[in-house]
């Protein structure tokens, strides 16, 4: 017996002898109010994941328009003529207040990097695809705290809420890193930059509640047979990364507090004015902000292990390896916030953050050599998924190299600030958490909607995607160690090509992202029934039915082979299309003839 | 201690016969636990970890504020020696003494839900909740009232005429912020032990379901735990 035992037709009473049918979890239930009502009282992951899918994206789509505006009046460089006539202030121009677009560019780069970090990127795939795939990859038939899970999705709304209500209000100017004093005594008179602090405090509940569920979830639900290193790797970048979201965001989630009540109440504890210590505020903002990145990249290379392993049809290099990096990643992050501060800190203080710091990048490239190992001699199927998967590796690796010269003390005194740190995030959060994200979802789409997409277009997407992602942040490598600062609205003459190819690379992204709308809303409209399991994979998700029905499993599976036993339950030559899977005995022969 | 006795779990799935048996078993024994889990056990196990994890984030947030504490001591230490003297270690002392007296009432009563003593169950709950009230009141009336009037306030709003020391705003902003978040998770926890009250009066809770009790206590040996750290630090260090 080497294939799972879902059937059916067994113990027709299953599962707690449940009364009814089980039903597709997207089955409708009778006209349009009570699905309504359905899905918004649900207790069920999946539906739980598809809602913070949909939030997520609505979020991105807010925070990339806020984007492109930023791009937008970097365009051109803001001029002041002889004659006092103001050029280049193409979002926002008032001749009489030469400031007041700064203002607005301010304020759009800000609620761009606030909407990213703290509404999509940090719950994105947790929230949406770990909340769909990681009771199914166990087997189990619910997260551990099913009710719970509904709060936090509730909390994650009302954090949103508050976000969008500061959009509506103009926005604010602080950063998305509220640093003190400014974010304190700037903008009085106004609530936005409490609404938008309130925003990232009630959303950091959200994340300790995911997370909270998420760990219990591994412990105690993983089905019969499943010992810790029979999980599939998504489930240990989840795992470790809800351990983070555990232990680091309550320290955020005071930093904000404090901060809302010396906003509020002029309690003096980040001001100096008051007697507090704007240092402070930066320690205590990026002991949860430095962990916090791998909240965000963790998952993502859960998906890519999954991705890479299934499309090349090989069993993962060195599972330990990559399992127990993750762990290590999750550890080392707490010790090196002090990267953020050099500026900050005394010159001891830095050399050992320093020193630290590059202790994350082992654990990073154990990761990556193993993906290469595993896609060594596999037998490579280029769809979406694994050609988001080769995006991945490329930006990520270019991410992470760049991140070595940060973490060098001469080197970051040149480089802080500028532009080459803008490039280097953004090669990691959106060069690696993104574009992960767009694996896993071309990858479990079809399970997720029941639905086939139009893989040409969706490549043709991915082209465009890495294109302008490179045309867009390559060039700010350049423009950063130029001497280009951060964070300003304009520029001298000479920095103006470099500005406008990045522009021109965001306008190439935003018409990649628009073609992936326009495939996925196609692919619901119109797209072909999906087979159980398309790519021919082995971890227990594609055991369920497509899409899964609303207990997941029609009984409970009991685990008989690994994630990524392709070796011994996979015919060499055998293409996904021919799924099921043949007599593992036959299987066993035919690879011993094969050596 | 965790282990839930009797019962064998096959039971509650049983036939139709069972449950003319069922309506007249009290509350907690008719208790069916979540589909998702194998056994009431494991649900038990897992609400337990949770509560604990969700513990450990509480100490993460306290931590939080003994590191402003311990840093803003160590930046005017002149303010913050002085600044214990301005509190009434009797009045400190004595709200401790109220809270390790619920914490212990708080351990008797997931005692006696194990042990089925249902009258002791719902008083040691409603004495829990009686002392929280208490240490609230004892903080706002003769703490927090008195030295705001006297102009004893954090940052801005500080007027103290006879103040020792230029940073002793910032020792009131540590003292407020640390003590009044503290008073905030002892009104939480006096709710979550309030509608364990309100549920134990109807049976809900007995030895082989009693996840609730358990974890509000736990969450309440938190909140005393915290206290058992704040106090020595603000009110007896000079
Ligand atoms: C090999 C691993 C990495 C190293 C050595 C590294 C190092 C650094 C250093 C030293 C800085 C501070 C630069 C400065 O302000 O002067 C920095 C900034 C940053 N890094 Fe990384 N990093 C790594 C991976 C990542 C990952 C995986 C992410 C996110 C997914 C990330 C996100 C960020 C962000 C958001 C900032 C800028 C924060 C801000 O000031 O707004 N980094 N990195
Ligand atoms: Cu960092």
């Amino acid at each position: 017996m080497t294939t799972i035992d879902t059937s059916k037709a067994r113990d027709p009473h299953g599962d707690h002898g449940h009364g009814h049918h089980d039903l597709p979890y997207l089955a409708g239930k009778g006209g349009f109010f009570p699905t309504l009502i359905d899905w918004m009282t649900t207790v069920d992951h999946k539906k739980l994941g598809v809602m913070y899918l949909v939030a997520i994206l609505t979020l991105f789509f807010f925070g990339g328009v806020a984007a492109l505006l930023v791009r937008m009046e970097l365009l051109d460089p803001v001029r002041i003529a002889a004659d006092g006539t103001v050029t280049g202030q193409l979002l926002y121009s008032n001749p009489e207040d030469v400031n007041a677009g700064n203002v607005w560019y301010n304020r759009a780069f800000t609620m761009h990097g606030a909407i990213m970090v703290f509404m999509v990127i940090v719950p994105g795939i947790p929230a949406s695809l770990g909340n769909f795939f990681l009771p199914l990859m166990l087997g189990a038939k619910d997260v551990a705290f099913p009710r719970l899970n509904l709060l936090s999705w509730y909390i994650y709304l009302l954090g949103s809420v508050f976000g969008i209500l500061v959009i509506l209000l103009n926005g604010v100017d602080t950063g998305w890193t509220f640093y003190t004093p400014y974010s304190t005594t700037t903008d009085a008179g106004h609530w936005r930059v409490v609404y938008m602090i309130l925003a990232a405090f009630i959303l950091g509940f959200s994340s300790i509640l995911t997370g909270l569920n998420f760990v219990v979830t591994v412990h105690k639900l993983r089905a019969p047979g499943m010992g810790w290193f029979d999980m599939p790797l998504f489930v240990w970048g989840i795992y470790a990364t809800a351990v983070i979201q555990v232990l680091a965001t309550p320290v955020i989630g005071i930093t904000l507090l404090l901060l809302i009540f010396e906003r509020v109440f002029r309690v003096g504890i980040f001001d100096p004015a008051l007697g507090g210590d704007p240092v402070l505020y930066q320690h205590f903002f990026w002991f949860y902000s430095h962990p916090v990145v791998y909240v965000m990249i963790l998952p993502g290379m859960g998906v890519i292990s999954e991705v890479i392993a299934v499309h090349s049809r090989k069993q993962i290099f060195g599972y330990r390896a990559i399992a127990f990096a993750s762990l290590g990643i999750a550890g080392v992050a707490f010790i090196v916030w002090g990267h953020h501060m050099f500026a900050s800190m005394s010159e001891l203080g830095s050399v050992v953050f320093s020193a630290l710091t590059f202790l994350v990048a082992i654990p990073t490239a154990v990761k990556i050599f193993n993906w290469i190992a595993t896609m060594y001699k596999g037998s490579i199927a280029l769809t979406t998924p694994m050609l988001y998967a080769l995006v991945f590796l490329f930006l990520f690796a270019i991410g992470g190299l760049t991140g070595l010269p940060l973490a060098t003390l001469s080197t970051d005194l040149h480089l802080h600030d500028s532009y080459f740190v803008v490039a280097h995030f953004h090669y990691v959060m959106f060069g690696g958490t993104i574009v992960a994200m767009l694996a896993g979802l071309h990858h479990w789409w079809p399970k997720m909607t029941g639905r086939d997409y139009n893989a040409t277009a969706a490549n043709i997407c991915c082209l465009l995607v890495f294109v302008g992602f490179n045309v867009t942040f390559f060039t700010q490598f350049f423009l950063g160690t130029q001497g280009m600062p951060r964070r300003y609205a304009s520029y001298p003459d000479e920095f103006q090509l470099l500005h406008q190819i990045s522009t021109l690379g965001s306008w190439i992204l935003g018409l990649g992202f628009m073609g992936h709308l326009a495939v996925f809303i196609w692919s619901i409209a119109a797209g072909a029934k999906a087979k159980d399991n398309p790519w021919g994979a082995l971890t227990l998700e594609w055991e369920s039915d497509t899409p899964p029905t609303e207990h997941n499993f029609a009984h409970e599976p009991v685990l008989t082979h690994g994630p990524y036993d392709y070796e011994t339950t996979v015919p060499p030559k055998w293409d996904p299309k021919d799924w099921p899977l043949p007599d593992p005995a036959k299987v066993a022969a035919v690879h011993r003839d094969h050596h | 201690m965790a282990t839930i006795n009797a019962q064998p779990h096959g039971e509650p799935h049983g036939g139709p016969g069972h449950d003319i048996d069922a309506a007249k078993r009290p509350m907690w024994a008719r208790y069916k636990h979540g589909h998702h889990f194998r056994t009431q056990d494991d649900e038990f196990d897992a609400c337990k970890t949770g509560m604990w994890l969700f513990l450990a984030t509480e100490v993460l947030l306290f931590a939080g504020l003994f590191m402003s504490y311990t840093f803003f001591r160590y930046k005017y230490p002149e303010a913050f020696a002085n600044g214990s003297n301005y509190l009434d270690w009797r009045w400190g002392g004595l709200n401790t003494v109220v809270l390790l007296i619920s914490s212990y009432t708080a351990a008797m009563a997931v005692r006696n839900a194990q042990l089925d003593q249902q009258k002791a169950l719902q008083r040691n709950l409603l004495i829990t909740v009686v002392c929280g009230a208490l240490f609230v009141v004892i903080k706002a009336v003769f703490e927090y009232g008195p030295k705001w009037a006297q102009g004893k306030r954090p940052g801005e709003w500080f007027s103290y005429p006879f103040a020792h020391d230029a940073m002793e705003p910032a020792w009131w902003s540590v003292y407020y912020s640390a003590t009044g978040i503290h008073a905030l998770h002892v009104l939480i926890g006096m709710a979550l032990l309030y509608r364990c009250y309100l549920r134990a009066k109807r049976g809900a809770y007995g030895p082989t379901h009693y996840t609730m009790v358990e974890n509000a206590a736990l969450y309440w040996h938190l909140v005393d735990l915290i206290w058992i750290f704040l106090f020595p630090l603000l009110y007896l260090i000079h």
